[in-house]
Parts: structure tokens; sequence; C-alpha cells
């Protein structure tokens, strides 16, 4: 700042004792506070390189398509790699077209009065259940009083229920973003309500859906509790290289469950091994993570209106 | 004139119109009908939430509901430490220590999660803008992604040997580690509440404080963090809840011993102890319990009870978590009413 | 006389409890611009809403009384939307829905089934002619209705509500956010329309209603004050105060 030629206007313009300590204090709270960022962020980094570091010996192709040998000691993670894919699409199927639809119903036909409370508040409640009720749940309703046994398809729906809630939040926010206006537009033109979601606000906002649902139906791969005890299975015996290696009444393997046993009931799995099981499923859902969020981006740049 | 909307086409109501400007009447019926199924089809959808969170309190119910009815003291339930659920001669069902054990690990990991999100938070609302807010904003989407075996398994593979070294005790699996690798899961869900609570403070108090010529830090001190407080603690309950739910990681990293971490003496040193929690309790036993079908006169045989009480154990869980998200709900509805 | 298009008996309507028209009786006739003035809030819109019946679609509305469209009672009627592509609706607020105009202006005939492309074709070069549109867009109708400006956007709104053939025109308030020279198109192929269906104008713009109107109508706080031949209305004995001092800029 060029301090003017008199005193008087330069003591306006010169920061004084009492703003310089107010300044100091705010630089000190930023640096506190990004300082408290940096702890929580930095061990992402951290522990990411560490893992991928620890994993790197083992992190080959035949690791990735290989069956396990000698109880899980040697070989490779395939028949996991591929129950986990199964259950990934299963409960997307089943629950992505019902998430959908109930986010419809809530964002374009439900009225502002209790009983859309109540479904509020129930999709709120779903999403507050812990993972480890969901398997007693699907324990009880799917393996046991439906008699399927434990097998995809318990484990699936399981996930399924699981997912809702986030599918229909993201369904509700993303129809939301669609101006009103358009709606009135297309009422007006004898449009009926279907007709108008169906051509104007559903198009519109298919991207904010899809992004959300990404990034959920990843996230099933990282479960653990509900499908262990539903679906999945230590160890089945499958022939190398195949893909359809499960017909949905069998149990699967998967590789969450995997990573579980073998770092708290195999003795003896060499270390590389372990890592790179945390790896493979780490990089399973980090690279869907990350392309849902560059399509967000994406999409954010295409806006319409 | 009404108000009902119907769209059954039998109106001799309509003018003739050019071709092709209106289909006949038979397509006219047949979209009315799609309308219709597709209609009731969405409204299914959207009670579909109600009828599931019903289910899922029905079907574990039932499946722990004889061990309510036959064996349930609720003194001996709820107060006391003893877990023998194995024992040949003498079974008993005290829950005291896994709820110490749940509650131990819930505290280290809010200690975490609680300060460290909040300052993120503000610190990516009020110290950042741009692309480098994107950034972390992402990051921080990014860790809430990590599933929580591979958290399990960093307890295991990092943190245990890390503590072993530096606090020189012979076991790393403990309320520590449990602790903090939850807490460091649970950052993502206050920090992005807590974010939304923030950005909720209206435009026109910050616009003031500025007007008065106050710093960002004294805007944030005084303005923004008094106004967003109350989201900012359904931030930290959410968080709570979390933590209470999560069972992978603890069934990793707590040591899974019944042992209750307080005895009088300083708390901070209890943070080696192992301990065992209501979830992982219920994730280790499940899978070894049978399941066993009444005798003929209705009654469950003493084995049986294994299996329901896990159940049980997964009604109390359900509760806890229900009462904090409602905690957390309600104090939330308290800002909006203000507002 | 019988041949009304448009007849309206004690229509009143209230939002959430309170009253918004009370007691509007009116007759339409066909083929001509009627006219509708009075202040803000006072029941225009309220009253083009029931006439195309998308005020059942607002939450918490109450209406009573009939509105007659050739001699059927338009609440009766059961093919709502088939009432609704029987008269076009033109807002205050210019709204290009995020379509090609194309697709904008053949949207309405595809609802209705028309698929043909030729008949299509035809259709949106004749609206968005009509509207005064279609030189300044013939050569980009693949562009995004909501990146027209605000005049052309008003003018494919107008073109959307032609383009299924409506026998009733009812614009509320369609000038407010566009320039006066495209008002003065508009009101142009307002007077050629006229010839072809019936015209509701419901306007704030007092002048406009006196260059339009073969009827106006002037409604007060939800009720109807006088209606009648637009020269009597704006002569300088209109027969009603009230009338008077509005027209003459007294309140309002």
């Amino acid at each position: 700042m060029n301090a003017p030629s008199t005193d008087e206007p330069a003591a306006l313009f010169t920061a004084g004792p009492l703003t310089r300590r107010k300044l100091r204090t705010q630089r000190l709270a930023g640096a506190v506070f990004g300082g408290m960022s940096v702890i929580i962020l930095a061990p992402l980094f951290a522990l990411i390189g560490y893992l991928v570091v620890r994993a790197w010996p083992a992190l080959t192709w035949e690791f990735l398509t290989g069956l396990p040998e000698k109880g899980m000691r040697a070989g490779g993670i395939w028949p996991a790699l591929i129950g986990t894919l199964y259950l990934v699409f299963f409960s997307l199927v089943l629950s992505a077209p019902v998430g959908v639809f109930a986010g419809i119903y809530l964002n374009e036909y439900a009225r502002d009065n209790w009983f859309t409370r109540i479904v509020n508040l129930a999709v709120v409640n779903l999403a507050g259940v812990p993972s480890i009720v969901y398997a007693l749940f699907g324990v009880g309703a799917f393996v046991i009083f439906a008699d399927l046994g434990k097998c995809i398809v318990s484990a699936s729906l399981t996930i399924a229920i699981m997912t809702l809630p986030a599918y229909i939040v993201a369904t509700k926010e993303a129809l939301n973003a669609v101006p009103h206006s358009f709606r009135v537009a297309c009422w007006n033109l004898g449009a009926s309500k279907w007709q108008t979601i169906r051509t104007m606000v559903l198009p519109n906002s298919i991207s904010g859906i899809l992004t959300p649902m990404i990034l959920d139906a990843c996230r099933t791969a990282g479960e653990t509790a509900p499908v262990m005890f539903t679906g999945a299975v230590f160890y089945k015996a499958i022939e190398a290289g195949e893909l359809l290696l499960y017909s949905p009444m069998e149990q699967c393997m998967a590789l969450s469950y995997h990573l579980f046993t073998i770092s708290t009931q195999v003795p003896g799995v060499p270390d590389e091994m372990l890592y790179a099981t945390a790896v493979v499923l780490l990089a399973f859902v980090l690279c869907f993570n990350s392309f849902a969020i560059v399509l967000r981006t994406y999409m954010r740049g295409k806006k319409k209106w | 004139m009404s108000n009902t909307q119907d769209e059954s086409p039998k109106g001799s109501t309509e003018n003739a119109a050019p071709p092709g400007h209106q289909v006949g009447s038979v397509g006219r019926i047949c979209r009315a009908l799609s309308e219709r199924t597709v209609t009731a089809l969405i409204f299914l959808c959207g009670v579909s939430a109600i009828i599931f969170v019903f289910s899922i309190f029905y079907f574990v119910f039932r499946e722990g509901y004889p061990f309510i009815r036959d064996s349930l003291d609720l003194k001996g339930f709820f107060l006391s430490e003893e877990w023998y659920p194995t024992s040949e001669t003498n079974k008993r069902y005290g829950i005291l220590a896994l709820l110490a054990g749940s509650a131990s690990v819930t505290l280290v990991a809010t200690l975490v999660a609680g300060p460290f999100g909040l300052g993120c938070a503000i610190f990516i609302s009020q110290f950042c803008d741009g692309k480098f807010r994107e950034t972390l904003k992402i990051l921080v989407e990014l860790l809430a992604a990590i599933p929580s075996v591979v958290w399990g398994f960093i307890g295991l593979a990092v943190m245990n040997p890390l503590i072993i070294r530096f606090a020189e005790v012979p076991i790393g699996l403990c309320v520590l580690n449990a602790g903090v690798i939850v807490g460091l899961m649970c950052v993502p869900i206050t920090v992005s509440i807590a974010e939304d609570a923030i950005r909720a403070v209206p435009d026109t108090y910050l616009e003031a404080a500025e007007a008065m010529g106050a710093t960002r830090w004294q805007t944030i001190h005084r303005v923004i963090l008094p106004a967003a407080k109350s989201g900012l603690l359904a931030a930290v309950l959410l968080g709570v809840a979390r933590a209470v739910g999560e069972t992978m990681a603890v069934l990793m990293c707590t040591g899974h011993t019944i042992n209750i971490p307080f005895d009088g003496r300083l708390p901070f040193l209890h943070v080696f102890e192992s301990v065992r929690t209501l979830t992982a309790t219920i994730a280790a036993e499940l899978g070894e319990v049978p399941r066993l079908d009444p005798l003929p006169d209705g009654n469950y045989p003493v084995e049986a009870r294994h299996w329901q009480v896990l159940f049980v154990l997964g009604i109390v869980l359900f509760a806890i978590t229900f009462l904090i998200n409602l905690i957390a709900d309600l104090i939330v509805k308290g800002i909006r009413k203000k507002a | 006389m019988g041949d009304y298009k448009i007849e309206i008996k004690d229509l009143r309507v209230s939002y959430e409890k309170k009253p918004a028209l009370k007691g509007i009786s009116v007759s339409i006739p066909e083929h001509e611009v009627f006219a509708v003035i009075g202040p803000a809030n006072s029941g225009k819109t309220t009253l083009l809403k029931c006439i195309n019946r998308t005020l059942e679609l607002e939450p918490g509305t109450s209406v009573r009384g009939t509105v007659t469209i050739d001699g059927l009672d338009a609440g009766q009627m059961r093919d709502v939307y088939g009432l609704r592509r029987r008269i076009g609706m033109v807002f205050p607020l210019p709204v290009g829905l995020p379509l090609s105009v194309y697709d904008n202006v053949a949207y309405a005939p595809r609802m209705a089934g028309t698929r043909k492309k030729a008949i299509l074709n035809e259709i949106v070069e004749r609206c968005l002619t009509q509207a005064a549109l279609w030189d300044e867009v013939k050569d980009r109708l693949g562009t995004l209705g909501t990146m027209l400006s605000g005049g052309q956007q008003q003018r494919l709104t107008i073109a959307r509500a032609l383009s299924h053939d409506p026998e009733i025109l009812c614009l509320d308030e369609f000038s407010i956010a566009i320039d006066p020279v495209t008002t003065m198109r508009i009101e142009d192929v307002l007077v050629q329309l006229k010839k072809k269906m019936t015209i509701i104008l419901v306007t704030n713009l007092v002048q406009q209603a006196r260059r339009l109107g073969d009827i106006t109508c002037f409604i007060n706080k939800g009720e109807l004050v006088q209606v009648g031949p637009t020269e009597t209305l704006f002569s300088d004995d209109p027969g009603n105060q009230l009338t008077y001092d509005y027209i003459h800029g007294v309140f309002g």
C-alpha cells in the first residue's frame, strides 16, 4: 500500500496495533484448523502409500486371476473378486429401481403431511441401522424365515435394503434440482405427471442420480458383516479362469470377507498377500469413487440451464 | 367443479381435432391405465422404506424373542459383566463389559473425530476457497470410501506395531487402536454435517459482522460457531452413532477381551487395555452358534439361548443408535424451527 | 345468448382457507380478445388456472362454482389432459424447456401421440412463425431453449402454447419480462390469432387492454367489479367509480 503524502489519511490505511493483533490471531486460527485438517487427511496418503509398498511383491496378474491355494497361503483371489462383483451387481439391480421410484414418490407426488414425514423418518432410520444389525436381519429374514439359506440371493437382498436409503436420498435431491417451472410448463401443455417426469424431469436429473449411485454401489463391495452371515463362505472350489462361477443360490467368496479371514483366522499367510488383498479391495472401491467424482465434475460443467 | 384428476377418457367432451394431433380412444385408454399402474408402483416404492424399517425390527425381534420371554433377567443382563454363554454349567449373559467396551471405544473415537472433524470443517468452509476447497472435500470423501475391513486391517498391521513400539505394551490391540481407527472413519460424516451447519448460517450475519470490521477469525468464533452450534453438536452425535455401530474395525482391533477398562485409576492409562464391544461380540459369535428348534413342548433347550441372546444384543444396539440419531434429528429440527 | 365459448358461474377459490376469488361470474365470447385487468393479487392468474384446471395441481386449494366450455362443465371432464391441450397458456416469466427449440414446440404434439416427422415439422414451422420467432431460429432449431434470450424464450413459450392447436389462448401478463418492440410484434400476432381462437389476456398494463381488448373485465381483490365493451370501461364515464379510478391510476 502506498502511503499518501499527508500523515492523517495514512493512519486510515495502515494497520494499527489492534488490527495487527487481530490479524495475527486470525492467521494462527487458520494455521491451527489447517493443521487439524492435515492431521486428518495426511493418513489417507501415508496409509495408502504404505499399503501399496508392502503389497507390491504380491500384486501380480496371477494373484488377481488365480485361485487360492494351500489354505489361502498362496495363489490368488479370483473367486473372491468375482464373488464381490456378483454381490455388487445383484444388490444394485434389486435396490436401484426401488430407490429411484421411492425418490420420485417423495419429491414429485408426496404432499406435505404427516404421512410423508413418517416416510422420511423411515428413510433416515434405515440409513442409521448398524451393519451388524442388518446382518442379523438378513439372517432372520432371508436365511431362516424365507428359507433361502446362506446364498448370494440372501446376501444381495440384505445389501440391497442396506443401500436403499442412499439411493432414495440421491434421487430426491437430483429431482429437486430440476426447476419447478419446467414441470408447470409441461403440465400446461397437457402432459400428465408421469409423462412430465419421464420426459422432462428424469432425463435432466439422471447425472445427479447416477453419481451417488456409483458411489454407494461400490461401498457394498467393502461390506463384510452383512455378507459374512448371509452368503459369503470361507472357501469354494472353483474352476480357474471362469467368469460365471456362481449360481445365485450358492454361497460365494467375497473380497471383504476374504481379507478378514486371512488376516485374523489363517496363520502363516505371507504379509505381502495380506497387504495385496487389502490394496485390491481398496483400489476397487477408490477407483469407482474417483470415477464417480470425475463424472460429477464433468456433469457440473455441462449445465443445461 | 371438483379437485379430482381422473384420467379415463370416457368423455364426449373433446372437440374433433385434426388427424395426427390426437390418438384414438384406444391409445388414450392404454395410456391412462399405464399411468395408473406406474403411479401405484411409485407409491408402493415410496412406502417401502416404512415396510423395511418394520421388517428389520420384526425379524431381529423374532429370533431374539424367546430369550426375552424365557430367560431375561434385566438386572443381571445389563449390570453384570459376566458374559459366559458357552459355559457348560453356568451360563451367564451379562453385557456390562460389552457396553463398557463399546462406550470406551466410542469415547476415544469421538475425541478424535469431534475436534478434528469440526476443525477440518471450519478450515474447509472458512479458510479455503475454489479449487483448494473442492480438493479437500474430495479427499474427505475418499477417506469415507475406505471399507471398514480395510480400516480393521490397518489397525492390525500398522497401528498395532506402532502402539507396541511407542507405548511399550505387549499387545497393541486395545481401546486406543480401535478408537483412533474408528475416529478416522467417523471424521467424514462429522465434517460433512458440520460443514452444512456452518453454511446454513445466514449470510446476513456474516455481512453484518464484516460491516462492523470483524476479522475472519472473530466472525468465526463470535458469530458462526454460536449460530451453528446445534448443527455442530448434531454432527458430532451422528459421528458417535456411526462409531457405536461399527463392527469390523473394532472386531479386528480391540483385542476382543471381556474387560471393563476402568477401576478408579487415571483414565487414560486404560486406553491400552483390550476390550470387547457389543458389535464385535455379535459378529464373532454368530457364526459359531447353532440355531436350535424348540422342543415338542414349545420351550427351547438351554443351548438355544446363545443364538437368541445375540439377536437381543442386536435389539439393544438398534435401540442405542436409534436414540442417538433421534436426538441428533431433534436438534437439527430445533434449529430449523428457530431459523 | 347461448354462444359464449366460456361461461364462468360463481367461481370461488381459496388457498389454504384464504379467499382468492369471491364469486366471479363472466361470459367470454368466441373469437374475441377478452382482457382482464386489475391490481396485483386480485385473482387474475387464479382465474386462468381454473379454466385449464391446473389449479388442482397446487396443494391446499379449494374451488367451487362452474367453468363451462362450449356448454360442457370443465370440472366434470374426464380427460383433463385433453382439456389442457385445448387451452394454450403463456406465463409472465419466459420458460424455455431444456430441449432443442424444435423439441420445445414439438413437445405437446408428441405427448398427444403425433409421431410423423412431416406433421411435426409443419407444426414447428407454423407455430414459430405465428409467434414471430421463425426467422430468428430457423437456422438453429437445435439450440437449447434455455439458451435463447428472454424475449425469444417468451415467443418460444407462445409457440409452444400454439403447438397443440388450442381453441382458447390465455396470456398472463406476457409482456412483463420482454422489451416493447417484441411486445408490439406479439400484440400484432394476437390480433391475427383471434380470428381462429378465443383469447383471454390478463394484464396489468391498462393501455395494453385498451389496445387489444374487445371486452374488458376489471377484477379487484377477488371480486368482479365491472365487465363490458372496452370502449365503455375506458370512456370518461364507465359507470363505476372504482373502474375509473383504477384505469386512471388513482390506485393499483
